[in-house]
């Protein structure tokens, strides 16, 4: 397969209102971009697709001035300009209606639309009936029907986003970035907000519009622009494209990533999930693990799967289900249950979930384990620390001393101390939640490794991730989840990356 | 490197109770005798007490405004068991103030566990209910020195070993604390809970449980309290050691207990009660004006907080790996 697929516009259109053009962005350890082009037309509605990670959000950030770009141009009406701060990005008119809608609760609607411009009166002082005049207008001209005095708190979450939309008008924007407007939506409001675009299109706006759903961009969509990687991978017209080629586009070829070699014996069972069902995140989840295996989770993000680990570890209760652990019938109803089973969950979050700031190394190792190293209710120290050298040096993890507060550890090392501290608790289940999202390639390799190696000593891995090389590489099976629900379970020799961005968004078989 | 940090940050505030000891001692020479050293820190006992069990609630990111009020109900109700039993050991007693205290510490508890109410309005409210009820169960009245037992009255100030029982039992709570913080998994928990409250759940450490236990703990110390207060000055009312709940945070404040949760020591906590305790017992000799107390007091609370302020700053993320190994 040829790795872009150019296809050239049909018709010669009018001059983009705003083009990208080699975009690079640099985090510490990861390219987030690297020489990505975008081209915004007014009066188009041009749909941004990629995997998770592709480098969607990142580009959003640039183009609303909240990250500044390492490398080259932005251009409106083909004039170079660069967006110093979100202010400058918004008084040349692009504005970016957020995946959660950054909006005040307790302030009314006009004073959410209006807050940073309000219309001001005598004295410097804001000039409220203008601006509840001015709201209405707006909300007319969108064809919402909400009280501009009103406080939002009291909107749900459809009328809400007309309240960003709204706001998003009133700065008389050019260009408007829906970033996964319809996730949070239900089919009615799905239908109204698909008329709102219509309308903005007629209004002339170029709109960018990132979304995951196929049936959406297919219908809503005048052009799309592929990003893979942090990579452009191509761009046209929709009516030119089908969904397949749209697919190889987005999943392309995986090529720098190696995979360790793996021969292991799969075993017994040692988890059976029955019917776990929640009344809003998840439903009637089946699905065993055996010993030795590594079970990879699938879906986009949203799709329930970080959300049903959390219930299978006791974080929040299913609504029903039935967990067997080794053929026993176990109750999981809070975490310390789950470790006690010989089930444990690194989450995804390992800043805000994982690592315990202000604490030294050693006693975030063993801050599960305690019961270990305690004698009559009180801690030996030396064995504390013995326990914690024994997991850190295992995982090589490179710090001064033991002693150290963990926050002066990066990321990668911080991640290390995570697990050692999951291990030293002898699991026989290992749920990891995105195990290498946001760490360096060498990094990853490692932890790729070392997974392996957990699996050879006869532990099994529950894997949530979204990047698909990962998948392919590291399972042996996986499941793929969609809205909430498993959509299909697919043994190794099925794996392809079509079939896994089919299943997980919704794609029926052509 | 963050407890080298809290050591030398209680280095400081040691140096600083020094300074202060010399300065008083140019105008005053006896106040740092002994003997005089001896009665400052029986006089700080209680504040001392509270503070221990105030550190712990502070660490798991939550406040109890109660101490003070559960104190003077747990003072009133022994004292009028004595009243009505004067011939009820003392060990009895201090058992009936511990539970006591404890319970309306669990009250607290268990209205940021399970109801999960905000620690600071929980605590403002039963600590004008526990006031109320003391009216209630006293009329407003006042049991003076006469009609508490003279066993009942003796016991703080016995002295054994050259010191008062009440700076005893702070010695004791001290050491207690002070293995309860470091050497127990309990101890572990609280400043696990309040230093990543996200992580200790998926640690299986129940979170509402842990701050719970801390609640019980102050408490109990605040009820224990309670007795020796009424006893050694022999009277309760409604109105005793009103206020004295913010001396028991600033206390905690100054000896370096941070307010967002999760980091605190017993040795702080002693330094900052003691700092306290010396300016409120040295400035009425060195003919200080008492609003000056306040002034002092109040200084060094936001200084404390400042020098808070900026170790948590220095903790940037350290992305450079050569910077990995120079902390």
């Amino acid at each position: 397969m040829q790795a872009t697929l150019e296809v050239q516009p049909a018709v010669s259109m009018a001059e983009p209102v705003l083009a990208l053009d080699g975009i690079t962005k640099i985090f510490p350890g990861v390219k987030a971009l690297s020489d990505v082009s975008l081209k915004l037309y007014p009066g188009q509605v041009t749909a941004l697709v990629g995997e998770n990670g592709a480098g969607k959000s990142t580009v959003v950030k640039v183009l609303t001035g909240i990250y500044q770009p390492d490398g080259g141009t932005i251009r409106i009406d083909g004039t170079p300009v660069s967006f110093p701060t979100a202010q400058r990005a918004a008084a040349h008119g692009i504005t970016a209606i957020h995946q959660e809608t950054v909006l005040f609760d307790e302030l009314s609607v006009a004073e959410n639309i209006f807050i940073g411009h309000a219309p001001r009166g005598r004295f410097g002082l804001i000039d409220t009936a203008t601006m509840l005049r001015d709201a209405g207008a707006l909300l007319e001209s969108i064809g919402a029907q909400i009280d501009p005095a009103v406080r939002l708190r009291d909107l749900g979450i459809a009328s809400k986003h007309l309240v960003a939309i709204a706001r998003a008008l009133s700065i008389d924007a050019r260009v408007v970035i829906m970033d996964e407007p319809t996730a949070a939506l239900s089919h009615k409001e799905i239908a109204e907000l698909y008329e709102l675009v219509e309308h903005l299109r007629a209004q002339g706006k170029a709109i960018l519009f990132i979304s995951h759903k196929f049936d959406e961009i297919f219908r809503i969509a005048d052009r799309y622009t592929v990003f893979r990687d942090g990579q452009f991978v191509g761009d046209g017209m929709i009516a030119d494209v089908s969904e397949d080629e749209l697919v190889k586009l987005m999943v392309g070829r995986s090529v720098d990533q190696i995979f360790p070699e793996r021969s292991v014996e799969v075993g017994d069972k040692v988890l059976q999930v029955v019917e776990y069902c929640h009344p809003t995140e998840f439903d009637d989840i089946n699905f065993s693990l055996r010993r030795g295996e590594i079970l990879g989770f699938y879906g986009l993000v949203g799709a329930g799967r970080s959300e049903f680990m959390q219930a299978l570890f006791g974080i929040t209760k299913p609504s029903k289900g039935v967990t067997r652990i080794d053929d026993q019938i176990r109750i999981i109803r809070s975490p310390a249950d789950a470790v006690q089973n010989g089930i444990v969950y690194v989450p995804e979050d390992r800043g805000k979930q994982g690592a315990v700031i202000g604490l030294p190394i050693y006693q975030n190792v063993t801050l599960p384990s305690l019961s270990q190293t305690s004698r009559n209710g009180f801690i030996r120290l030396a064995e504390e620390f013995a326990l914690a050298r024994e997991y850190t040096s295992r995982l090589d993890l490179r710090a001064a001393s033991l002693d150290q507060d963990i926050g002066n550890l990066s990321g990668g090392n911080q991640q290390k101390v995570v697990i050692a501290k999951w291990l030293a608790t002898h699991p026989k289940i290992i749920i990891l939640d995105e195990p290498t999202k946001g760490i360096d390639i060498g990094s990853k390799a490692a932890v790729h490794a070392f997974m392996a190696e957990l699996v050879a000593q006869g532990l099994s891995i529950i894997m949530v991730s979204s990047e698909i090389p990962e998948i392919l590489g590291m399972s042996d099976r996986v499941i793929v989840m969609r809205e909430g629900r498993i959509v299909t379970e697919l043994d190794r020799d099925a794996l392809s990356p079509e079939t896994l961005v089919r299943h997980a968004a919704g794609i029926s078989e052509s | 490197m963050l407890k080298r940090l809290v050591k030398s940050r209680e280095m400081i505030l040691l140096s600083a109770i020094l300074v202060l000891l010399v300065l008083i001692s140019t105008r005053f020479p006896g106040f740092v005798a002994p003997a005089n050293m001896a009665n400052v820190f029986n006089d700080t006992a209680p504040l001392i007490i509270l503070a221990l069990g105030q550190m712990v609630v502070i660490v798991t990111r939550c406040i109890d405004l109660s101490v003070a009020a559960n104190l003077a109900l747990t003072g009133m109700v022994v004292a009028m068991i004595n009243t009505m039993a004067p011939g009820l050991p003392i060990p009895i007693i201090m058992a009936i103030a511990l539970t006591l205290g404890a319970m309306m510490g669990a009250i607290n508890g268990l209205l940021v566990w399970k109801v999960g109410i905000p620690p600071i309005v929980v605590t403002l409210g039963t600590m004008t209910i526990f006031r109320g009820i003391i009216f209630l169960l006293s009329d407003g009245a006042w049991i003076n020195a006469h009609e508490m037992s003279a066993s009942f009255t003796g016991f703080p100030r016995a002295v054994v070993l050259g010191l008062p029982m009440l700076s005893w039992i702070a010695i004791l709570m001290l050491g207690v604390f002070f293995v309860l913080v470091t050497r127990t998994p309990l101890g572990r928990s609280f400043f696990a809970v309040g230093g990543n409250p996200h992580a200790a759940v998926y640690t299986g450490i129940n979170v509402g449980r842990t701050q719970f236990t801390a609640f019980v703990l102050s408490g109990a110390l605040a009820g224990l309290t309670g007795y020796l207060w009424v006893a050694r000055y022999a009277v309760a009312y409604v109105d005793i050691a009103g206020g004295f709940e913010l001396e028991v945070v600033a206390a905690c404040v100054i000896g370096g207990v941070s307010i967002a949760g999760g980091i605190g020591s017993v040795g702080g906590v002693l330094l900052g009660a003691l700092f306290l305790g010396i300016v409120k017992n040295a400035l009425p000799v060195v003919h200080i004006s008492p609003f000056w107390q306040l002034a002092i007091s109040g200084s060094a609370i936001i200084i404390a907080v400042a020098f808070n302020a900026r170790a948590n700053r220095t903790q940037g993320r350290v992305i450079l790996k050569s910077a990995e190994h120079a902390t």
